[in-house]
């Protein structure tokens, strides 16, 4: 998995799932039709125009796989929306110094890779990106470095085996129903007694 | 594995709920309880079907709606046409998966991280999971509870076990006594204003120290439930007389040998002496003000007596900036004085304090008083159940004659997802957990802080110091 592509840029500290995606579009049973909901309030004017000077209705942002974000990026609620339309919008990956935990996760199993950027790299990029706003970083998953012209080779950490899933396709659910055999004997001297259903 | 070392409660829950470990890969971790509800789960339901799936132990599993129904009567109809879809898909999942649900309509129904722990479903020494990020309320019994997304929830559903790697534990240690005025929710605001909202990522903490001991379960699920807003994924307490006491006899509480096999079991969960933690924290519990935030996320919290902090003062570049956003959306100069600043709505409730103490500690400011006429104050308490006990003390009463709306349960001003909000510009006191930017209602602005700063504010239009009163 090889990713090439110009950066959209965020500068915010903290960025939570409720900007990212505003719990009133929640409402949905399906996973689809949200990446027009993306940042949602801070993209569209009060009468549904989108904000021109807002970073993700510039075409060269639409046009990038790559977002660029502060400090803790995806803090806040579970909501697993906050993927469905950060992918659906078109990105592939974003880069912070930190992730919140459930986010995290929730990116991993949807192919939008979370990239942890050491704070100096971080800092950098976004000077490069002041200075050539068109530069392209790239990101290589088997080699776990991202890169871009002028720039440091930054190895990036990645839980081992959400990697191997994502570069083999593994569905995880898969893997874990295929332990039936373990998760049976499990149940079998589990010593907790609860039944919902009484 | 097991050893003869020292672990900390969070790693004794850990290593019983072991199914395999394979190197290198995640452990698979299996959950006793998972909690459901309509906003996080009809996604996971069609997974399960397009996979020809069977939710593996329904008998482990528990669903209710909370977050996209109206607070109104409920001999009202749901209005809004997507909510009440919603709605409807969670009773067809439940039905059709076979898994015990408390529908809009059962006189039990709440917000999940209420009727949990009320029916007795949670306790000590469980996995917890919810797809929601308050699942670590749960952990105020002893419980290693967390909030999960919809793929998880799939997972769970289909097996009954997650894949995780275990968290760093973070010991946040609150020694001493509150002083009047001062409450639970003050304690977790502290700690969030403290570590901020990153602080605890990647971590589970447990919550130590006197003054946690002397707090009520109630007030513990507080302490708990904001384990998320510092980052952290968990947190829990370890049981005590206190966590038994509220269990025994609750709906599905263990019963009568299964009961004393528990409490056994129970007792041997409290972190062993010598266990370590990776991280620590203390928090001087006879220092602490009453809390509130003013900024848009849960760590922009000060002491009430507090002014709003310069963004100048700030050295990182990026926190800066936050610091002016946040300001600039909350309309608020810096050097101000919180107390004192006008609102526009009070909200009591949420699953962080919308349960008996709560709302006896709100009545106990608004009785025999009047909130200010500018003022539009909801109570809305965290179940049906509850609604139920609070109208027998007569707490109903107190909230109408002081002027304040007494509704149905669910997550209401919490979310803002059932109409229950404020319009652009509005600013509220909330008992609730977060003060994103619109949390409450596009444009709304938020301060979060305790019942009983809400009620003292209700009654003045402004920002209040309870003690000042
Ligand atoms: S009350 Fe608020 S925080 Fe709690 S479950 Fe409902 S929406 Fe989530």
């Amino acid at each position: 998995m090889q990713i090439q592509s110009t950066v959209a840029v965020l500068p915010n500290d903290n960025i939570d799932t409720d900007q990212i995606i505003p719990a009133r579009f929640l409402k949905t049973i399906s996973k689809e039709g949200l990446g027009d909901q993306l940042f949602f309030d801070w993209r569209y004017n009060a009468d549904g125009s989108p904000k021109a000077d807002f970073v993700l209705n510039t075409p060269a942002a639409k046009a990038s796989k790559v977002l660029l974000a502060g400090d803790n990026f995806g803090c806040g609620s579970s909501r697993e929306h906050a993927p469905w339309a950060l992918t659906q919008y078109g990105l592939q990956a974003v880069l912070s110094t930190s992730f919140a935990d459930i986010f995290k996760q929730n990116s991993l199993k949807n192919r939008l890779l979370p990239i942890v950027m050491p704070k100096d790299a971080h800092a950098a990029l976004f000077v490069a990106l002041e200075k050539d706003p068109a530069l392209q970083v790239t990101i290589d998953l088997p080699a776990q470095t991202l890169s871009w012209p002028g720039g440091p080779t930054v190895e990036f950490p990645i839980d081992a085996f959400a990697k191997d899933c994502l570069l083999e396709g593994v569905d995880e659910i898969g893997y874990v129903l295929k332990q039936d055999a373990a998760i049976a004997a499990f149940e079998a001297q589990r010593s907790i007694s609860l039944n919902t259903l009484a | 594995m097991p050893s003869n070392k020292p672990r900390t409660i969070i790693e004794k829950v850990w290593d019983n709920h072991i199914v395999a470990q394979r190197e290198g890969a995640p452990a698979v971790l299996f959950i006793d309880l998972h909690l459901v509800h309509e906003v996080t789960s009809p996604q996971a339901f069609s997974g399960l079907r397009e996979r020809g799936v069977k939710v593996r132990r329904p008998d482990l599993t528990f669903a209710t709606v909370d977050h996209s129904t109206p607070t109104t009567p409920r001999n009202l109809p749901i209005v809004d046409q997507v909510a009440a879809t919603q709605v409807a898909q969670l009773e067809k999942n439940a039905t059709e998966f076979g898994i015990p649900y408390f529908g809009f309509q059962n006189l039990n129904q709440g917000i999940v991280h209420v009727i949990g722990p009320e029916q007795g479903l949670t306790q000590p020494g469980m996995t917890v999971v919810c797809g929601d990020s308050h699942t670590a309320t749960h952990g105020a019994f002893g419980a290693l509870a967390f909030g999960i997304g919809t793929s998880e929830v799939e997972m769970v559903l289909a097996t009954q076990c997650l894949l995780q790697r275990p968290s760093k534990t973070f010991e946040v240690k609150v020694e001493g006594t509150l002083k009047p005025g001062v409450s639970a929710k003050d304690i977790i605001l502290a700690l969030c204003a403290k570590i901020g909202i990153g602080g605890g990522t990647g971590c589970v903490f447990e919550f130590t120290g006197s003054a946690i001991r002397s707090l009520s379960m109630e007030e513990r699920m507080t302490v708990c439930n904001m384990s998320i807003e510092a980052g952290a994924r968990a947190g829990l307490i370890a049981p005590d007389e206190k966590t038994y006491e509220y269990i025994k006899g609750r709906k599905f509480a263990p019963k009568g040998e299964e009961w004393d096999k528990a409490v056994a079991f129970w007792k041997t969960l409290p972190t062993d002496e010598g266990a370590t933690y990776d991280h620590t924290v203390t928090i001087d519990a006879d220092a602490l003000e009453p809390m509130i935030t003013f900024g848009t996320n849960p760590g922009m919290g000060m002491a009430i007596s507090g002014a709003v902090p310069d963004p100048a003062s700030q050295s990182d570049p990026l926190e800066r900036e936050s610091l002016r956003k946040a300001l600039q959306y909350m309309n608020l100069q810096a050097g101000q004085p919180i107390a004192g600043q006008k609102i526009d709505v009070v909200f009591i409730g949420s699953c962080t304090n919308s349960r008996m103490t709560d709302l006896r500690a709100a009545a106990s400011v608004l009785k025999g008083r009047k909130v200010s006429p500018s003022v539009r104050v909801m109570v809305v308490p965290g179940s049906q159940e509850i609604k139920r006990q609070a109208e027998a003390e007569g707490l109903d009463q107190v909230f109408r004659d002081a002027g304040a709306e007494w509704r149905e349960a669910g997550c209401s001003m919490c979310i803002a997802m059932n109409g229950d909000q404020l319009s652009p510009g509005q600013y509220s006191v909330s008992t609730s957990n977060r003060n994103f930017e619109g949390r409450q209602g596009k444009g709304g602005r938020t301060f979060l802080a305790s019942p009983l700063t809400a009620a003292a504010s209700a009654v003045t239009g402004v920002v209040t110091d309870v003690r000042s009163l």
